[in-house]
């Protein structure tokens, strides 16, 4: 049985894969550019697992100690995860130990395989997005510990190697801006995060920008 | 920052990672259905969710000295390389390094 699941989520998760290996040497790369020893993101790559979080993460080590700052900006930065947990309620019922896992491991990628792709009939849906969540772990952690060993025998400028995260969003937008026929939600979040950063200015516009989006969405519901 | 002072931020964030991840579990445990409303966002967020984490990426950018000319440089970059070659790796790959030679060489 798992066996059969393992090949079945293999497939799914190779982009992941790839793409992960690379964002997660960055990241390794980064942290090693910054001082960090290997132990660094091979723990912050393990424990938080959420690709923005830990580059935002570095720049709270670099800064004086604050860490109820940083419990609420994970808060906020990691606020999708919320909406991700409900549309997963359904899915990840009757799970048994194996749900533990599947919400601790639930990044951005795990959650769109595991809410979009159904497995074959004959694959046990608990162990398929099992796997799928842990392979794509084992992917992002490997990444940052390679990127931080190749930090110490490599040396380049990598000045601006942080727009990796930046580029990957704008990626993801493009393709879900392709995918989807109503542009409206992704207008909204855009719309409402700017007008939020002009007015809040970039230290606490995310807790409001989140409102109003909430807001925006709502009063578009009610119009249909 | 010494390293137990380090070790505190990181379990601070991984504190509150994990609570954006269990929390929908622990207010609504099997059983319980979720009120439709929270349903409906749980499928419209994750679009709006996206605009917002690209403006949050570009925050800082914007107040710079160059108000985010060579984040929008490569943002367009990326637009038309993803356009043409639609493949996610090489547009993230591609946009990363045409930022860097902007930023080493011509924004410093």
């Amino acid at each position: 049985m798992k066996q059969n699941a393992f090949r079945a989520a293999l497939p799914h998760t190779i982009p992941i894969a790839v793409g992960f290996l690379f964002l997660g040497m960055s990241y390794g790369f980064l942290m090693r550019s910054k001082g960090f020893s290997v132990f660094y993101p091979m723990l912050m790559s393990f424990f938080i697992f959420a690709g923005s979080m830990e580059f935002v993460t570095v720049n709270l080590l670099l800064s004086a100690f604050d860490p109820v700052r940083g419990f609420f900006l994970a808060l906020m930065v990691n606020a999708r995860h919320l909406f991700y947990g409900i549309s997963m309620l359904d899915k990840y019922k009757n799970m048994g130990w194996k749900k533990f896992y599947l919400i601790f491991g639930m990044c951005d990628e795990s959650f769109t395989i595991n809410c979009n792709v159904t497995p074959p009939p004959d694959v046990d849906r608990g162990w398929f997005m099992f796997f799928v969540t842990l392979l794509n772990q084992i992917y992002w952690v490997s990444g940052a510990t390679l990127g931080a060993l190749l930090g110490y025998v490599i040396r380049f400028d990598t000045k601006g190697i942080e727009f990796v995260m930046t580029a990957l969003f704008i990626v993801m937008f493009l393709n879900q801006w392709e995918e989807r026929k109503d542009h409206r939600p992704a207008l909204t979040g855009i719309g409402c995060s700017l007008l939020c950063l002009l007015v809040f200015g970039s230290e606490r516009f995310i807790l409001p920008a989140m409102a109003l989006i909430i807001l925006c969405v709502t009063y578009s519901r009610k119009q249909r | 920052m010494t390293t137990i002072q380090m070790l505190i931020t990181i379990f601070a964030v991984v504190a509150g990672t994990m609570l954006t991840r269990f929390l929908p579990f622990l207010v609504f445990p099997e059983g319980k259905t979720p009120p439709k409303y929270v349903s409906w966002l749980g499928t419209v967020l994750p679009h709006a969710v996206i605009g917002l984490l690209v403006v949050y990426c570009l925050k800082d950018a914007v107040f710079s000295p160059y108000h985010g000319l060579p984040e929008a440089a490569a943002a367009g970059f990326i637009f038309l390389l993803h356009k043409w070659k639609r493949n996610t790796l090489l547009s993230i790959a591609g946009g990363t390094v045409f930022y860097m030679v902007l930023v080493q060489n011509f924004f410093k």
